[in-house]
Order: C-alpha cells, then sequence, then structure tokens
C-alpha cells in the first residue's frame, strides 16, 4: 500500500518550476507525484484553503551549537524550532567547539539530525583547521561526508593567501565557500557598527569597510580561481553594491541578507540592550534601504536567518563583553514578511525563492521545489495569520531575540518533511 | 557672595545618575546649584554633615581609580554614609558571574548608592535596569564621566559666574575619552561652544553630528578660547599608534609654556588628571596661575556630594 | 486670614528683640546674628542693623542652611522636596555669642537641626534663640531666649511670616 498524503486548494507557489496557482499536491511515498488539479479521494488529504502551499523552507545558516554548547541549543532544539518555524532543511554552522572539521564530525551532526526526526540538517565544514585561517581543514573528506559547504563563519580568514588556497583546493570538490566578511584590522574588539551611536554610546565600532575590504578581496580571488562563493549576512550598502557588480561580471558568487539586517539599525543598541548585539552589527537605514532595493533588484540569493542562540546570563553581561548574535529561526519568515513583503518590495514567489530554490542552489542540494520525484518537503503557510512573537512559547532554547512582543503577520500551520507532517499548529 | 534663587518647586526624580547626556540644562544646574550648599562642609571645623546617615554606598569599580574612588568615598563619609569599597578586575569569561550577580549580592546586604565605575559602556545603565538601588556613574568605557564633567562646568562657572558664550577646547584622545563626551553634553547644554582638538586618528566616527567644532591644529584654537582642558593621553586605551610619537604628539598638541604666550590673559586650564608631565601639558603651565587643576579636585568633592544627596533623595522621594 | 503684625509692628517687635539682646550683650562679648535660610535670614540682616547701631560696634551676621540636618530627608512628600542651599557664615563662630534667628517657633524641629548644624561649625561661648513669633505645637523641649510676638493660634492653623527682601510685602498672617 503506497503512503499519501494530498493538499488540496492551496496556493501553490513553486517558483523553480514556474508555479503560482490555486491547485492540488500529492505525495506518494515521501516524494511529489503530482501537482495540478487532482480529484481523486485520498485518505490523508489537508485542505490549504487561504493558505500558502510553499516547497519546504530552507535556511542555509543556524547555529545549533552542537557539539559544545548544548545549553544554548541543540540540534533536537533547533530542528524542533525549525519545522515549527517552516523550515525543512537548514545547514548548521561548523564554528561549534570543537569545530566541524572531519568527517566524523560531519557524521555527528548527520545522525543527530535524523535522530531529531524533525527537519534536514546539513552542516558546513571548517575551511581551515580549529578555524585559526592558517592551515586547510580536511576538505575533501569533509564534502565526502556531505557537507554542502566550507566556511570559518564567526570569522573571516584574513589571510588572502589562505583563502586563495582554499579556495583552489577547495574546487576540487566543488562545494561552495562561504565567508563571514570581515577584515579583523577595521573592527577588531567592536562592540557595533562603527558609527554616530557607537561614538555617543562610547562603544568600539565595526566599520562597514570591514566587512567591504575582505568582500572586494575575495571577489578578486574568485575572478582567479571561479570557485563558488557565498557571502554570508551582507550588512551594507557597499556589500549589496560590489555583490551587484560581480553578478554582472558573472562570477559565480551568490549572497544572504538576515531579517536584521533588514529591520533593525545600531539605533537599536541605544539602551544597551545586549539582543541588538551582533555580528556584523546593525548598521544604518542607508544600509537598509540598499539592501532591501538589492534583494528587489534580484541581487540578493538567498534569506538566511543567521540563528545564534546564546544563554540569557550571557546576555545580560555588559554590551561589551556580551557574546555576538539574535535567536530568531522560530519567527523569520514573518520577520521577512514585515521587512519586504509589507512594504511592497517583493511579492511572495520572490519570497519563497529566496527561501527555497534560491539556498538550495547555493549549496547545491535537491531541494527547494516541488519537482515530480523529489522529496516531498512543504511548508504550509497563512499569510494573513496575525500573532505576537513569544519567545517564552519557543522550541529553541534561545531567548535572545530583539523581536520579544512585536506583533507580526504570516504563520506557518504545517511542516511537512518527506510527506509526514512533522510540525502543525 | 550670593547664592541663585534656585526654583523653589524644583524637584529631582532621579535616582540614578548614568550620563549627563540625557539631563536638561536646567537639571545640571540644579545640581551645580545644589553643589554650591556642599562647599563649606569640607571647610569648616566638623567636616561631616549627617544626611546620608544610615545609608550604604558602594564603591563598586572594575577598573584602576584612585582619584575618583577616593573622591566618592570622601563624599559619601562627610555625608555620613557607610561605604563599603568593591574592586574588581572585569573579566572576560563570558560564562561565570556577571556584573548583575554582583550587584544583586551587594543589594542583598542592603546597599542604597552603588558608584560604578566601569570598562564597558553602558554598565551602569544596565545595572540601573536590573537593581533597586541608586546608581552613579562613575566613568563607564569611553561613554560617560558626568561627576567629572560636572566638576568641570562647577569650576568653570564659579569662576566666569556662567558658561553662556564662552569658548572651549577639549584636546587629546577625544576617541577614547568618556570626560569628552559628558564634558561636550555638559558644557553645550550650558551654552558654551566646544571645540574638540585632536589629530583625526584620536577623533570619533561621524563627530559632524556631535555639537561641536573640531579642529586638528592646536595652535589655531588656543588664542580665541576661554577654557582648555587637556586631557590625559590614555596609553592603556589607544592602541593601534594613533601617532607616530609622544615627541610628535606633544610638538603638536602639548599645552606649553610657549603656546600659553598666545593664549587670552585670564584663559583657565583644565585636566581631569592623573597628569602626564611633559606629555600633554608642560608642568610649567600645569602649576601656573591659569592652572585650576587642583581646584578641580576640590571642586569634585562637593559636586559628588551633592550627586549623592539627590539620587538619594529621589530615592525616598519616590517611595 | 488675619494680619496678626504688619509693617511698623513688625519694625517694632525686631526692635524689642533687639533691646532685651543688648541688655545680654552689654559685657562686651562679640555678637553674631545668624538666621536660618530663608525668612530667618532677612530678620537676621534686619536685627544685625538694629543691634549694630543700639551696641555702637560691629554685629556679624551669618546665613544658616539646615536642609542637611532635617529629620524629614528621608520621609518627605512627593511633591516638595528639601533643597539644599548655601550656608553663608563668613567667621569663626567659636566664642562667640550667637543669636539664631528664625520667623516662627512652631515644633522646634528646625531650630534643633540649626543648632546641630551650628555645632558642626565651632564652639560658640552661647547660642540664644530670637524669635519674631512665637506659636504653641512644639514637638521637642526647645524655648525661645527672646520673643517678638506670641500668637494665640489654633494647632491646625499656619502662621505666615512674609517680609518685603523675600516677598515684597511685611507682614504676619494666620491661615
Amino acid at each position: 500500500m503506497n503512503k499519501e498524503l494530498l493538499i488540496k486548494n492551496g496556493r501553490v507557489i513553486d517558483p523553480a518550476n514556474d508555479r503560482d496557482e490555486v491547485c492540488d499536491v500529492l505525495i506518494v511515498d515521501e516524494k511529489f507525484a503530482e501537482v495540478g488539479k487532482i480529484d481523486r479521494q485520498v485518505d490523508n488529504t489537508i485542505d490549504a484553503s487561504g493558505m500558502i502551499v510553499s516547497p519546504g523552507l530552507i535556511d542555509i545558516h543556524v547555529h545549533f551549537r552542537e557539539p559544545g554548547d548544548e545549553e544554548e541549543e541543540t540540534i533536537a532544539s533547533g530542528s524542533a524550532a525549525a519545522v515549527a518555524a517552516g523550515f525543512t532543511s537548514v545547514v548548521c554552522m561548523p564554528n561549534t567547539k570543537p569545530p566541524i572539521q572531519d568527517e566524523t564530525d560531519v557524521e555527528y551532526i548527520h545522525r543527530k539530525g535524523r535522530q531529531s526526526r524533525k527537519t534536514h540538517v546539513y552542516t558546513m565544514g571548517s575551511v581551515t583547521k580549529d578555524r585559526q585561517g592558517v592551515e586547510l581543514a580536511e576538505m575533501g573528506f569533509m564534502a565526502e561526508a556531505g557537507a554542502v559547504g566550507f566556511t570559518d563563519d564567526g570569522s573571516g580568514i584574513q589571510d588572502p593567501s589562505v583563502m586563495l588556497r582554499a579556495m583552489k583546493y577547495g574546487k576540487m570538490f566543488d562545494k561552495v565557500i562561504s565567508q563571514h566578511c570581515q577584515d579583523d584590522s577595521y573592527g577588531k574588539g567592536g562592540a557595533m557598527n562603527a558609527g554616530y551611536h557607537a561614538t555617543v554610546l562610547g562603544l568600539p565600532g565595526i566599520d562597514n569597510l570591514a566587512e567591504e575590504a575582505m568582500l572586494w578581496r575575495d571577489i578578486q580571488l574568485v575572478k582567479k580561481t571561479n570557485v563558488r562563493y557565498h557571502a554570508q549576512h551582507i550588512s551594507t550598502a557597499g556589500s549589496a553594491e560590489l555583490i551587484r557588480r560581480a553578478k554582472k561580471l558573472s562570477l559565480p558568487i551568490t549572497c544572504e541578507v538576515t531579517p536584521h539586517h533588514l529591520i533593525l539599525t545600531d539605533e537599536n543598541c541605544y539602551d544597551y540592550d545586549t539582543n541588538f548585539k551582533v555580528n556584523p552589527p546593525l548598521r544604518t537605514a542607508v544600509d537598509i534601504e540598499a539592501l532591501k532595493q538589492a534583494v528587489k533588484d534580484g541581487v540578493v540569493d538567498a534569506l538566511a536567518c543567521d540563528h545564534a542562540p546564546h544563554l540569557q546570563s550571557e546576555k545580560e553581561l555588559e554590551f561589551l563583553s556580551a557574546p555576538f548574535g539574535i535567536a530568531s529561526l522560530e519567527c523569520a519568515l514573518s520577520l521577512y514578511v514585515k521587512a519586504l513583503i509589507e512594504p511592497g518590495i517583493i511579492d511572495w514567489p520572490s519570497l519563497i525563492t529566496m527561501m527555497t530554490i534560491g539556498p538550495a542552489e547555493i549549496i547545491g542540494i535537491d531541494k527547494g521545489s516541488m519537482t515530480i520525484g523529489r522529496q516531498g518537503d512543504i511548508t504550509i503557510i497563512d499569510p494573513d495569520a496575525e500573532y505576537i512573537i513569544d519567545t517564552s512559547k519557543w522550541f529553541s532554547k534561545g531567548r535572545n531575540c530583539p523581536y520579544q512582543g512585536w506583533k507580526v503577520k504570516a504563520q506557518v500551520q504545517k511542516t511537512i518533511v518527506g510527506g509526514e507532517i512533522r510540525f502543525q499548529m | 557672595m550670593t547664592t541663585k534663587k534656585k526654583s523653589d518647586n524644583f524637584i529631582w526624580r532621579h535616582k540614578h545618575l548614568l550620563g549627563l547626556r540625557d539631563l536638561t540644562a536646567e537639571q545640571i544646574s540644579y545640581i551645580l546649584d545644589t553643589a554650591q550648599g556642599f562647599e563649606q562642609i569640607s571647610t569648616r571645623s566638623v567636616k561631616k554633615a549627617p544626611p546620608l546617615r544610615g545609608k550604604v554606598v558602594v564603591n563598586l569599580f572594575f577598573e584602576d581609580s584612585t582619584r575618583t574612588r577616593n573622591s566618592f568615598a570622601l563624599a559619601a563619609n562627610r555625608l555620613s554614609a557607610d561605604v563599603i569599597e568593591f574592586t574588581k578586575k572585569t573579566s572576560s569569561v563570558s560564562k561565570g558571574e556577571t556584573l548583575l550577580d554582583t550587584a544583586r549580592n551587594l543589594e542583598s546586604m542592603g546597599v542604597d548608592i552603588v558608584v560604578i565605575r566601569h570598562s564597558a559602556g553602558g554598565a551602569p545603565k544596565m545595572l540601573s535596569r536590573s537593581i533597586n538601588a541608586c546608581v552613579v556613574n562613575a566613568g563607564d568605557g569611553y561613554c560617560e564621566h558626568p561627576t567629572q564633567a560636572l566638576l568641570d562646568v562647577f569650576t568653570i562657572r564659579k569662576i566666569k559666574g556662567s558658561l553662556k558664550g564662552l569658548k572651549i577646547a577639549i584636546v587629546g584622545d577625544i576617541a577614547h575619552s568618556r570626560v569628552a563626551r559628558s564634558d561636550m553634553w555638559a558644557m553645550t547644554k550650558l551654552g558654551a561652544e566646544v571645540t574638540f582638538v585632536a589629530p583625526p586618528t584620536l577623533i570619533p566616527a561621524e563627530v559632524k553630528k556631535l555639537p561641536v567644532k573640531v579642529s586638528y591644529s592646536l595652535d589655531e584654537v588656543i588664542e580665541k578660547v576661554d577654557v582648555i582642558n587637556m586631557l590625559r593621553i590614555q596609553f592603556e586605551r589607544l592602541g593601534g599608534n594613533p601617532f607616530p610619537s609622544v615627541r610628535e604628539y606633544s610638538h603638536y598638541f602639548g599645552l606649553t609654556a610657549e603656546r600659553m604666550k598666545r593664549a587670552k590673559d585670564d584663559i583657565i586650564v583644565m585636566h581631569p588628571g592623573p597628569i602626564n608631565r611633559g606629555l600633554e601639558i608642560e608642568s610649567e603651565v600645569a602649576d601656573g596661575n591659569n592652572s585650576v587643576i587642583l581646584e578641580q579636585v576640590k571642586n569634585g568633592l562637593a559636586v559628588r556630594m551633592a550627586v549623592l544627596f539627590l539620587v538619594n533623595q529621589a530615592a525616598t522621594t519616590q517611595q | 486670614m488675619k494680619t496678626i503684625l504688619n509693617t511698623e509692628q513688625i519694625t517694632q517687635a525686631v526692635n524689642d528683640l533687639a533691646d532685651k539682646i543688648c541688655k545680654e550683650a552689654s559685657n562686651g562679648v562679640q555678637v553674631a546674628a545668624i538666621g536660618i535660610r530663608s525668612r530667618g535670614e532677612v530678620l537676621a540682616q534686619r536685627l544685625t542693623h538694629v543691634l549694630t547701631e543700639k551696641l555702637g560696634r560691629e554685629v556679624l551676621n551669618g546665613t544658616l542652611d539646615i536642609t542637611l540636618y532635617r529629620d524629614d530627608l528621608n520621609s518627605h512628600s512627593a511633591d516638595a522636596q528639601p533643597q539644599v542651599r548655601t550656608t553663608e557664615i563668613g567667621f569663626n563662630i567659636d566664642d562667640k555669642l550667637v543669636i539664631l534667628v528664625d520667623d516662627v517657633l512652631f515644633t522646634g524641629r528646625s531650630v534643633r537641626a540649626a543648632l546641630d548644624a551650628l555645632i558642626d561649625l565651632g564652639r560658640p561661648k552661647a547660642i540664644r534663640l530670637a524669635v519674631l513669633v512665637e506659636r504653641s505645637g512644639r514637638e521637642l523641649p526647645i524655648q525661645a531666649d527672646y520673643t517678638g510676638y506670641i500668637a494665640d493660634v489654633e494647632p491646625d492653623s499656619h502662621v505666615q511670616v512674609n517680609l518685603i527682601e523675600s516677598d515684597g510685602v511685611d507682614q504676619v498672617v494666620i491661615e
């Protein structure tokens, strides 16, 4: 007997297959079997009238803190949060303790992900040993074990010769190299965006040049190596411009933007609330405008929330010593809607592109679309449902969320992974 | 000497003194007026008055300081408060006892006023959100040092009568100076025109948005100003070699006897201390007739007594 | 509201106070009239003037701010806050005959505070209390040495002294 699941009457948005219409989706044996008008009776039927039916959402930039900081998040808690937020695939960053830097580490993440039975858990591997930016990590073994890319996220690779070597060597395995662009010589020790507010608050700043200088450098290296390169969480107008120009040259370069860099500015740091301390730092209204324009113009390939949970006690530290990071996975979709759809910058199909097929292509996985035969991952969204963000109800352990108490729109109703309902309201 | 008549119905409602940025000119003047009433305590036979009797003041210093810590301790003692000294090196370990833990512990001991010095900007503000005691900022990172600025403007006002229209230069490491920031807020709110004088490497980002002028030349500024405040070059905070050498810095930005010759006769020379003699200021100038450096220290005591008195008054008013 | 003293009567009362003080000060001791802020300050100035004439020698004058010595600093109401002003006594009070001057003697609490404040300034030969108006309602064992006028008032009524220097008019009223 085949296992069937039918989703009826939803607005099916599948950008990869150029589809945006009210119709039905049938999943048979965990895979997409049919999309269109389906009249036959199926025991397991979901009525999705008034809902958006999207390919399962993908976030290629999360920190689940395991191994090493399980008190902040685990792969189990993070995965539960992911499906509650509509994400059927996530990519963990390798800056754990110890970092993900060989095939055993990669397999560990995969195993923990499978055991959680929530979302698909992928991981990137470190580019360099212990993320020191000096010697290359075993990229080959990690790629074979299933790492979807490489990054030293948390810091940028400072030495250009190391970055060049990583690109050249990494090219053998055809995985993306992701960079947290930050040249420490422009902002080491900084706690927030270098600018008026940092001056008044008496906090050391991180100049926008820190990001842009490294991004510019990396673009030159891509020109030389033609390796697939991904700029993580770009935060400045200058970065958006650099990516825009690189794309005009048809370089294999992609980038992502976080919700906080589309919504919050350095002015939010005014009360020294450490929930606004994040890296790259919150920038200015001018940067937000430029990033939104970049999203509108298709310069941005993926939306990723850089979910970075921390202990409450750590966020109770002085702004200067508190760790960087915002936990926002569980409200990410609503934040994008607030930043991009409500002001009319883009429409739902564009948003879903950047949350499905866009990120899937960056990391090279067969997901993010409802193409027949692919794994049946679906997110059902009520686009008009309003709710209040309440971190105390989160599956994630992170409470370091500056959006607590915000009233937002668009709620995930059901999250289906491989034909199985893993979350429902 | 006559006292300016204070408004009779003025009520001080700030149980914390975190910075001067958020205070109005009227509120700053009120602190200065109140401080006048405390000056005589230090000159009479019994140098003590009873208004904080039974209150506990803790000097919570996470950063080295002799002058400010002693000044606050003496001020509290003169108002009959009990003073606990609590000195601790800040730890960069992110998991462990936090500042808030420390403060909550102290509060359990019944502390009424916490005087805090911390290397992180915003630490006093954060503390004030989490405990019931009054919080007085004794310097946080390079954000603010309100009592230093209050004693600076108190000293100027005492000599000049008012700050309205005065031209004031603040010279030195503006970027890393909490004194410069607090001075700027206090002086400009009270009507003075402030010029920051420093090499561009020691000027903070987006200074254009601040209510000050900027000059890179002490020689151009020296002739025009009524007051000059020479900041201490703080080697421990500088980092990154912002000027090539002490010799070259002193040459361009040091207050030398030679430069003083071109200053107004009645220029007031200030320095928040401790002085690097021969670096930012020559001994001859620091000890000269125009220098009010020791006067500043004396006034600091009156200002800090006033601040401790007022925050406690606000705390008891709210009850 | 009832006026109990007008300009002439106030002047007369100050004169009477001066006369009484002169008797005690006839031995040549140095006299200092110290007024309690704010209306005691004005009265002390007037008294100093009259005493100087009558004694034919210099009488010192000063002003005492008692705020720091008040016993209600930690229990004042939310809409009135005691304000600290300056104490202006430009001489050493040691061995002087200090005439402490206030407008109304009521509970005695201000005088208690003033005595503590004075003692912190030095050791006078003696301290005498001179008030323009004395009324009932003492809460402390304090009495005036020299009284200008004794007012017979209800416990809940208020005696208000207005003086030209501070209020633009000389009058004492019961409210």
